[in-house]
């Protein structure tokens, strides 16, 4: 009787786990194959080293590098907010703060990812950018500086939240054997316990960065839609992300090479993020359980 | 098990070496500045939890001192006492005096840093940090702001050698420490606090997580740093305490029952709990 049991819930177990991962194999392929119908039209050569990107035009170039560019941008602001403000406040959280504040603290902070990222994404346009125009003069309605600090806010919790997990995991031995020997709290963070946390910090700060790349909303929002090759961050730009977005939306007929260029967008996409993340997760398995 | 005439016997094997030295102290009565650590009415508590009971003694310069007794009795919590080390412990409070170096280090201005680079610390497990093994016999160096490198070397190489470590190691000195095996780590561990000259070494059952050859190393160790060190072990392997110490306090939940010479709380022990404890009755 009980086997049976178990063997029903072994069953809808695997049957679980297989349609996740059909479902991954369905995406990837319907990508694949979308994307290879585009190239058959546009060289890869073409794809990669164009510097203009107007499928919508007349005269269409099909060139990824603005996108690129885009989606870069964006994210190099949003990590450098990120990166200081959530690892300043895990070695506070881990090395400094209370226990019971810590308890309370770190479920508020893993409320900003909880925050609907259209709301971020208004937020941008609507007090950020108008903000930061009051401070420069001549900053476009729509740029890359708003949206990539509010996407910098949302990611927050990923690095002060992993990076704190990380850091909390050096076993307390290591502290004492600092402060045994007369140094300060400070001293201790950066020689002993960040040292030693450094894998998992590294892995926080890489899912980060997968996460402000695959962000969609916000860019869509308050970066504007206007692929340009540029490092401007005052200007409109459009990330790979965005670009999806506003030809789904559109009128494109499907099946047509303008619809395909989405798919090629999106694997590009999806390649960088598989390789990031296959990163994290080789740093992961390396440097586990070094303690025991 | 022919427990208690083993530890006797190192006794008296250890009464006949010591005995010149051993005479001179106990004929005149000590002034509080010839000890280097005094503790008077001490009260430990964990909460409303009680750790420690009004514990009074004194610890002689270079020395060692043992402090005995069964598991959760308070010996780390005393010994973490020196050092301030339970600082961190949310509901750590203290009441009575502690003084180190004729300085109350607990009510008079000292600086926390500055006592535990005096007050170093060896751990039961061994707990070398994930670095090489030069770093972390140089990391006490490093925190202070040395910045000579022909110094550093020169107290890596020193330290290593007083640990009768270096010989192992000198061809490796950038291998990761955590390489090491468990007595070499812990030897480690005792480098890296000597290379910080401090002047007590805390240590707290530093052997019990170590093989009997590598424990042997550390005992013999002892007897060498004991000349510029004061030194206070706890542990709870009896004839341990019998081989390496020239004090011994007996520890039974909380309460100090008994301390003096080791020669003399092994051999006609006052208390007879003491007694039944040191003779394996009980523990
Ligand atoms: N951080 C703590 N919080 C509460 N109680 C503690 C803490 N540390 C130790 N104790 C209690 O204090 C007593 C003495 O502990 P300890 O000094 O570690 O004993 P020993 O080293 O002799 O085994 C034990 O009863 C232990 O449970
Ligand atoms: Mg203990």
């Amino acid at each position: 009787m009980k086997k049976t049991k178990e063997v029903v819930i072994e069953k809808f177990l695997l049957f679980s786990a297989l349609i996740t991962i059909l479902t991954t194999i369905g995406i990837v392929l319907v990508l694949a194959i979308e994307a290879f119908k585009f190239f058959r039209e546009v060289s890869v050569f073409e794809f990669l080293t164009d510097t203009e990107w107007t499928p919508l035009f007349t005269k269409k170039r099909f060139g990824i590098l603005p996108l690129l560019s885009g989606t870069f941008l964006t994210s190099i602001i949003a990590i450098a907010v990120a990166l200081p403000i959530g690892l300043t406040i895990a070695i506070f959280l881990s090395e400094y703060a209370p226990r019971k504040f810590r308890e309370y603290i770190k479920p508020s902070l893993e409320m900003l990812a909880a925050v609907p990222t259209v709301v971020y994404g208004f937020f941008a346009l609507t007090v950020v950018t108008p903000f930061l125009q009051t401070i420069i003069p001549g900053m476009s309605g729509f740029n890359s500086l708003s949206a990539g600090i509010v996407m910098g806010i949302m990611i927050i919790p990923i690095i002060s939240s992993l990076s704190e997990d990380a850091l909390r995991a050096v076993p307390n031995s290591l502290r004492e054997a600092s402060y045994g020997m007369g140094s300060t709290r400070l001293q201790t963070a950066f020689k002993v316990t960040v040292p030693a946390a450094s894998s998992g910090i590294v892995v926080s700060i890489i899912l980060a960065i997968s996460r402000a790349i695959g962000e969609t909303m916000i860019v869509a929002i308050a970066a504007g839609q206007q692929p340009r090759l540029t490092m401007n961050p005052l200007v409109p730009v459009e990330t790979l992300t965005a670009y999806i977005v506003q030809v789904s939306l559109g009128d494109v007929p499907h099946n047509s090479l303008e619809y395909r260029t989405i798919f090629a967008a999106g694997i590009t996409l999806f390649i960088f993020t598989f390789i990031l993340n296959n990163i994290s997760h080789w740093i992961k398995n390396k440097y586990r359980e070094k303690y025991d | 098990m022919n427990y208690r005439s083993e530890t006797q016997e190192l006794i008296m094997k250890k009464d006949t070496m010591d005995t010149p030295v051993e005479t001179n102290e106990t004929k005149k009565p000590k002034k509080d500045q010839e000890y280097k650590i005094i503790t008077r009415n001490l009260d430990v508590f964990y909460g409303e939890f009680q750790a420690l009971k009004n514990i009074n003694m004194k610890i002689l310069p270079y020395s060692v001192t043992a402090l005995i007794g069964p598991s959760g009795c308070g010996k780390s919590t005393y010994l973490r006492v020196f050092n301030r080390m339970n600082d961190y412990i949310d509901d750590f409070r203290i009441e009575g005096d502690v003084i180190v170096d004729r300085k109350n280090i607990y009510t008079e201005k000292i600086e926390i840093e500055q006592l535990r680079k005096d007050v170093g610390m060896v751990f039961q497990k061994p707990n070398p940090f994930p670095k090489t093994i030069f770093e972390n016999v140089a990391y006490g160096l490093r925190i202070q702001g040395v910045k000579d490198k022909h110094f550093i070397n020169e107290k890596v190489e020193s330290s290593l050698k007083q640990v009768t470590l270096w010989d192992e190691v000198k061809d490796n000195l950038k291998k990761n420490a955590l390489a090491l095996s468990g007595g070499q780590q812990q030897r480690l561990c005792i480098a890296r606090t000597l290379a910080v000259e401090p002047e007590v070494i805390l240590m707290d059952e530093p052997t019990s997580a170590l093989d009997p050859i590598s424990t042997g190393k550390i005992e013999e160790l002892l007897f060498d740093l004991k000349n510029e060190y004061t030194i206070v072990i706890v542990t709870h392997n009896m004839q341990q305490a019998a081989r390496v110490s020239d004090h011994t306090a007996f520890f039974y939940m909380g309460d100090l029952i008994e301390e003096g010479k080791t020669t003399q709380i092994f051999t006609k022990p006052s208390n007879k709990r003491t007694e039944n404890y040191i003779t394996g009755r009980f523990g």
